[in-house]
């Protein structure tokens, strides 16, 4: 610790960090651009200039950038000096001869950093009388808006699109006073993290282009704490409504999860709340083809109850995209023995081996703070840039660590951005990216390996046993396979804290093995090393906890005759088994209910539909895939007659006069019941707080009484929200609320995402009541290892077969993010790829259609990919992409025919 | 005969020596005298023993800022030497003299300061503009490569070398030498913030001297006559002869090589030929465009580093712009402030969009629309963008004629905006 005077006043605060972090800690109003928590310090922008002095006899003093200055013991400075005043206030000055003046019609307004800014240096006058300056803006694609002449050359976008999220199409171009920040032409931003330029940008350079299209005021939006639906990593979002409508989505801070930054396809993916294809109100089929017909909730909820008065004559198929209190709701209706998980045979061994080898292993989950915080990373079988983003943009920090550490023997600080990054140039940190497919963290790594799963997998167990050798070998290794185990294996050994991440997309418990007996070997070796293990979908984890069996078990007992009804809870069945198989089930089974916010094939089958909420109008917990349950709450009430899916659940047991739902009013009421039944998931939270509900709108949130007067002039009450302590309202709770509960993010003067300094404990930390959610897998205390001894044969290829691979695809290959319009313009063609030789082989080239045969079904057409990188014998499938068949992972395809 | 140890074997309109002419006349004689049994460390003592300061514009002690260079064999290597030839500062044209002139004294001091810091690759970074000056810097390292000068084993020493030419792409701030490094590296050429220092971490994260190619062409006599006889040359505290030169209305505008210390009187009216007939000597800038004005008061200040600076102003490069009685000095400030704007690299805030600013303010005025409270924005900015507040020194460069010109000719601002017109140009 080190004791800082700030005019006059002394504080403790932590050494190793700058003066404008500190000062900000400290809660000094201190103004700032080019700096960022996430980017740290270039001193570009001028704008935190303070005064220091020598000592304290020192009145003249020097000015000094504050993020430039390292904290030292002693340290005497003055935020509110005169002349450091006035400097600050010509930086607004400089910044604004070039600045439009447009704030009404930018829709950074009324959340943007530069008029914080602005307002807190006091620059009001405006004595620059000459033309601005104007740039030619670019269209960057669905997700972006690009206002060039709005620019302040912060540097902050090309710093974050670049250095901390390895993009390449975007760069800063010109100097002097004409400096563009842009693409070498006009054209999609690529890189999957772009949207966050929106958040990183001070003021209205890059804006949310979705938003644009339906824009409200950040104040006048009601927003809630919700979690988002598009993967398992569980990134903290705050979605904002007006009208009814979903209008954004934007970061919540979590320094456990998110951080500052979300993918695109979590930033962008909101838009199917709005869609067309939303099930607006319960339906009943009858026996034609087109015999749909609007019902009213009690019309339908008659028409089931005799179905499910009989709980032995219903299965119920849950979802690993409703919540835990969904699902438990379902379990509650059709008895624990009937409640299927939702996932097909092989999804759900993953899922429980990923359990497993996470609580009974004696490496523990990380989150994606501590993932960022490694210095040396092993992914193994798993695209996570595709299937689990922010994973991804984890590990791109983590090989940052080693070289930033060197720095340090320099008397570089972490903080000193530039400076690290002149030392270290384009030096990384380890990374072994080893994966079926070309995958997007390729750039970074230090070793790539393209192999089939069960390559991946040796190659896993070759890198443990040359970590620690009483962890099992494979044999008959390749020389070259070797020396790369032997190399990474070193590099892993020589770091402090090393990594494992995988993933269950290709489908194999072998890599999922290998990965454990890696991580263990290096904790045997006594390494803090970290396993993490992607699951595709957002409470995954979440239903491998609980107790229900999988599909198979739903579609035994429909074929055997012992259930006729089936209810199937937010969950399309054909994004999980062949397309035959799940109309069979759905055929077979005498009565279907599909509860689902979105049409798709299982919801056209069903016999009553039930309109669930989407995940922003609802609430209740989902589990992560660091095992952390983290609880969500409804933005708004949806119109019609949408509600919860446990609500639904609730209202059908009540029908049916069934007696386990009987208590059940609100939300908490089920978690109790839930955490009762499920010990598992004991820790999933009820939080309370005292003093009124907190509010849903921020304090200035303006037409409340007006907004719907041309319906009736007479302001209607706002709903209660039996499930959470937040209200419907402006008004409410002003207190320090839990984070978990927090709507949004402001603070007095700080209106942009940067108010988000002002909750927390110290900037780029926790927030003040620590990190929303709470972790429901922690390692097995360090008892003896039990290895995994079992390690498959090298890859043999089969004459005229392919080994199908995922290509999981982060625009298209998840199921509601796609109903976006913006994410479904990025959505890539559908293909099968190959290895061009293997396709030479078959007399195909790419674009050709290939005819794919699987045992005994339908043959299905797909035009043919190249892909050089890809192993012979192995076929790549874009599994989940619109107008892609389900295939079961690591089956066999076989030859042939071409058009 | 004064001894000329920069500029003895040039001769103007000539072709400069051949490494075999040079090699006659004693050229490489320091090379043979290192290579031929002194330790580094000593060479790097002599040139800090004879009082060398940097020719660039700084000033930096030569032979201190190789002591910072690390040496031995933990050392990182490789080690790389960046020569600082892109000569922007505008009224600055003394290095062209050296480059053209005789580049083969430039590659013998390159090599002494490359022997003396242990450093393996050296690069000749030459403004984009000097096209003739790279062709002969080119011809000449082929020679010295062809007679052993450079290359692998100089000498049979076990010294290697390797010199490359690097013609930049034409930006002012390349010659400020983290500018150079980033440039280099192909990077934005956008200064660095120190620390890290280039000899610790500069170029591609290695150390690295920066050197400006007058200085190095200064150590060849140092080691070949030894550090008291450089000292000797020079009239002043700090050693050696020094390039001067002189631009503006003078009689023989042009560059000499004279004693450090020189009095400006003596180059002004020696050398330079006093003012053309019919003018009279308003002020000058002493070191460059980056300079404080002084005023014939100071004609009798000796052009060196402390006594420059204890009048008012620095050495720079030491190249003079001299300002006389026909030429407005509010247009001259304008022309200076649309260069420094032009040339900032936008990395900062008050340079990036107060010079620009700056230089409008200064066209308003000069063209008679200027208004009162305009003096006090451009006297803010003066104070504003000075050193520390910025992130290089471009900036307060910039600032330093305009300052002095409100300083000194003051009236002639009010005049402007008083007659609502440049009192130099003729009415209508």
């Amino acid at each position: 610790m080190a004791t800082i005077y700030v005019d006059g006043t002394p504080h403790e605060v932590e050494e190793g960090q700058n003066l404008l972090q500190a000062c900000l800690s400290l809660g000094y109003d201190l103004p700032y651009f080019c700096w960022h928590p996430a980017l740290h310090s270039v001193g570009a922008c001028r704008q935190c200039a303070v005064k220091q002095f020598k000592d304290e006899r020192d009145a003249r003093g020097r000015i000094v950038m504050a993020c430039m200055t390292p904290v030292a013991d002693g340290i005497r400075i003055s935020i509110d000096d005169p002349e450091a005043r006035e400097f600050r206030k010509s930086v607004i000055e400089w910044l604004m001869t070039n600045h439009p003046h447009d704030c009404p019609i930018c829709d950074e307004g009324g959340s943007c950093h530069l008029q914080d800014m602005t307002v807190m240096t006091g620059h009001a006058h405006r004595r620059f009388r000459y033309k601005k300056r104007t740039y030619r803006n670019q269209c960057l694609g669905p997700f972006l808006n690009h206002e060039m002449n709005r620019c302040i050359q912060c540097y902050r976008c090309v710093r974050f699109y670049r250095d901390y999220a390895g993009g390449r199409d975007f760069d800063v171009l010109g100097s002097r006073n004409r400096v563009y920040f842009g693409r070498h032409e006009d054209g999609v931003l690529e890189n999957e993290f772009s949207g966050n330029l929106a958040e990183i940008c001070p003021t209205g350079v890059f804006t949310d282009k979705t938003l644009k299209k339906h824009y409200t005021r950040k104040w006048d939006l009601q927003w809630s704490p919700s979690i988002c639906p598009h993967c398992a990593v569980g990134c903290n979002v705050s979605p904002g409504e007006r009208y009814g409508s979903l209008r954004c989505v934007v970061n919540r801070y979590n320094d456990a999860v998110n951080g500052y930054v979300l993918c695109d396809r979590g930033r962008f993916g909101y838009e199917y709340v709005n869609s067309e294809k939303r099930i607006r109100g319960p339906l009943a089929r009858g026996a034609g083809e087109n015999a749909v017909e609007a019902v009213s909730k009690g019309t339908a909820l008659e028409r089931i109850r005799p179905w499910i008065s009989e709980p032995e004559r219903v299965v119920g198929i849950g979802s690993p995209r409703a919540s835990l209190e969904s699902n438990f709701a379902l379990r509650a209706l059709v008895g624990p023995e009937r409640f299927v998980a939702g996932m097909s045979d092989p999804e759900l061994r993953l899922a429980r081996r990923a359990v497993s080898i996470l609580r009974d292993g004696p490496a523990a989950p990380p989150s994606v703070a501590e993932i960022e915080a490694c210095d040396a990373v092993v992914v193994l079988g798993e695209d996570l840039t595709n299937s689990a983003p922010r994973l991804a943009l984890a590990v791109r920090q983590a090989v940052r660590r080693q070289p930033t550490e060197k720095a340090a023997r320099f008397k570089i600080p972490a903080w000193d951005a530039a400076a690290v990054a002149y030392c270290c140039q384009n030096e990384k940190g380890p990374l072994l990216v080893a994966t079926p497919a070309p995958d997007r963290l390729d750039d970074a790594a230090t070793w790539t390996r393209r192999a089939a799963p069960d390559d991946v997998a040796r190659l896993g167990f070759a890198i443990a046993h040359a970590v620690c050798s009483a962890s099992p070998a494979p044999d008959a290794m390749s020389e070259a396979d070797r020396s790369l185990a032997e190399e990474v294996a070193r590099a892993l050994k020589d770091a402090k804290r090393p990594a494992v991440l995988t993933g269950v997309s290709c489908g194999s418990e072998d890599v999922l093995r290998a990965a454990a007996n890696l991580a263990w070997a290096l904790r045997a070796e006594g390494k803090d090393a970290r396993l993490s293990i992607a699951l595709p979908e957002c409470n995954s984890m979440g239903l491998a906890l609980m107790d229900g069996g999988s599909l198979d078990q739903a579609i035994e007992a429909v074929e055997n005759g012992s259930a006729q009804t089936l209810v199937v809870l937010e969950n399309d069945l054909f994004r999980r088994m062949e397309k035959t198989k799940a109309e069979r089930l759905l055929e077979s089974a005498q009565h279907a209910i599909a509860i689902d916010c979105v049409e798709n094939p299982t919801t056209a089958r069903a016999e009553i539909v039930l309109p669930a909420a989407a995940l922003y109008e609802a609430s209740g917990t989902v589990v992560n895939n660091e095992g952390r349950a983290q609880r969500f709450d409804r933005c708004y009430v949806a119109e019609d007659n949408i509600q919860d899916g446990w609500r639904w659940l609730i209202d059908a047991m009540s029908a049916a006069r069934r007696s386990e739902a009987k208590d059940w009013t609100s939300l908490d009421d089920v978690r109790a019941a839930m955490t009762e039944a499920l010990p598992a998931l004991a820790g999933v939270a009820q939080l309370r707080v005292e003093g009124g509900k907190i509010p849903r709108q921020p304090h200035r949130y303006s037409g409340r009484t007006a907004m719907r007067a041309h319906i009736d002039m007479s302001e209607p009450t706002p709903p209660e929200d039996a499930d959470s302590p937040l209200a419907f309202s402006m008004e409410g709770y002003s207190g320090a609320e839990p984070p978990a509960l927090q709507p949004f993010f402001w603070s007095p003067g700080w209106n942009s995402p940067s108010a988000v300094n002002k909750h927390q404990r110290e900037i780029g930390g926790a927030l003040r009541g620590g990190s929303p959610g709470i972790r429901l897998i922690e390692a097995a205390p360090s008892e003896k290892i039990v290895w995994f001894e079992e390690i498959p044969q090298a890859f043999s290829r089969r004459p005229d077969e392919w080994l199908l691979v995922p290509l999981s695809r982060i625009f298209g290959g998840e199921e509601l993010s796609v109903l976006s319009p913006a994410v479904a313009e990025r959505v890539a063609a559908a293909c099968i790829a190959m290895n061009p030789k293997d396709a030479e082989a078959l007399g195909l080239k790419a674009g050709d259609e290939a005819e794919i045969r699987l045992g005994g079904t339908e043959p299905i057409r797909q035009p043919l990919a190249d892909m050089k990188e890809l192993p012979e014998g192995v076929a790549g499938w874009p599994s989940g992409l619109p107008g892609v068949e389900w295939v079961e992972m690591l089956s066999w395809i076989g030859r042939k025919g071409t058009d | 005969m004064m001894e000329r140890p920069l500029t003895q074997h040039i001769v103007p309109n000539r072709e400069p020596l051949s490494a075999e002419e040079y090699e006659k006349v004693g050229g490489y004689g320091a090379v043979r005298k290192i290579l031929g049994g002194i330790a580094p460390q000593d060479v790097t003592r002599m040139v800090k023993d004879s009082g060398l300061r940097g020719r660039g514009g700084a000033g930096f002690p030569t032979g201190l800022k190789w002591g910072f260079v690390p040496m031995g064999d933990a050392a990182p290597r490789p080690k790389y030497l960046a020569v600082n030839g892109d000569e922007m500062e505008p009224g600055t044209f003394k290095d062209r003299v050296l480059l053209e002139g005789n580049p083969h004294l430039l590659l013998e001091g390159i090599l002494v300061v490359s022997y003396a810091t242990q450093l393996d690759t050296a690069f000749v970074f030459l403004r984009a503009e000097y096209k003739l000056a790279a062709a002969r810097m080119r011809q000449a390292i082929g020679e010295a490569y062809a007679r052993g000068w450079l290359g692998k084993n100089i000498l049979g020493s076990g010294f290697s070398l390797d010199v490359h030419v690097h013609t930049s792409a034409g930006r002012y701030i390349c010659g400020e030498e983290t500018g150079m490094i980033n440039s280099l590296e192909g990077r934005r050429a956008a200064p660095r913030a120190k620390p890290p220092f280039p000899p610790v971490v500069g170029l591609w994260g290695k150390p690295t001297v920066t050197n400006n190619v007058e200085t190095l062409c200064c150590v060849p006599s140092i080691v070949v006559n030894g550090p008291q006889w450089f000292k000797n040359l020079s009239r002043g505290d700090d050693g050696g002869t020094k390039l001067y030169g002189v631009s503006g209305k003078v009689k023989r505008p042009g560059a000499w090589e004279l004693p450090m210390g020189t009095t400006v009187r003596e180059i002004l009216e020696e050398h330079a030929g006093g003012m053309r007939d019919g003018l009279s000597l308003r002020g000058f800038l002493p070191g460059g465009a980056s300079t404080d004005f002084l005023t014939d008061a100071h004609l009798d200040v000796k052009m060196d580093f402390a006594s420059i600076e204890k009048a008012g102003s620095r050495l720079g490069t030491g190249t003079t712009i001299v300002l006389d009685d026909e030429t407005c000095p509010v247009g001259l400030v304008l022309n200076l402030t649309r260069f420094f704007a032009q040339e900032s690299c936008g990395w900062c805030t008050p340079c990036r969009e107060g010079l620009p600013w700056l230089a409008s303010i200064l066209s308003d005025l000069e063209n008679g629309q200027g208004r009162a409270s305009d003096l006090k924005i451009l006297e803010e900015h003066t104070r504003l963008l000075g050193p520390g507040n910025t992130y290089c020194a471009l900036a307060p460069g910039a600032m330093e004629p305009i300052a002095s010109a409100l300083k000194h000719f003051r009236e002639d601002f009010e005049r402007h905006l008083r007659g609502k017109r440049c009192p130099w140009r003729s009415a209508g």
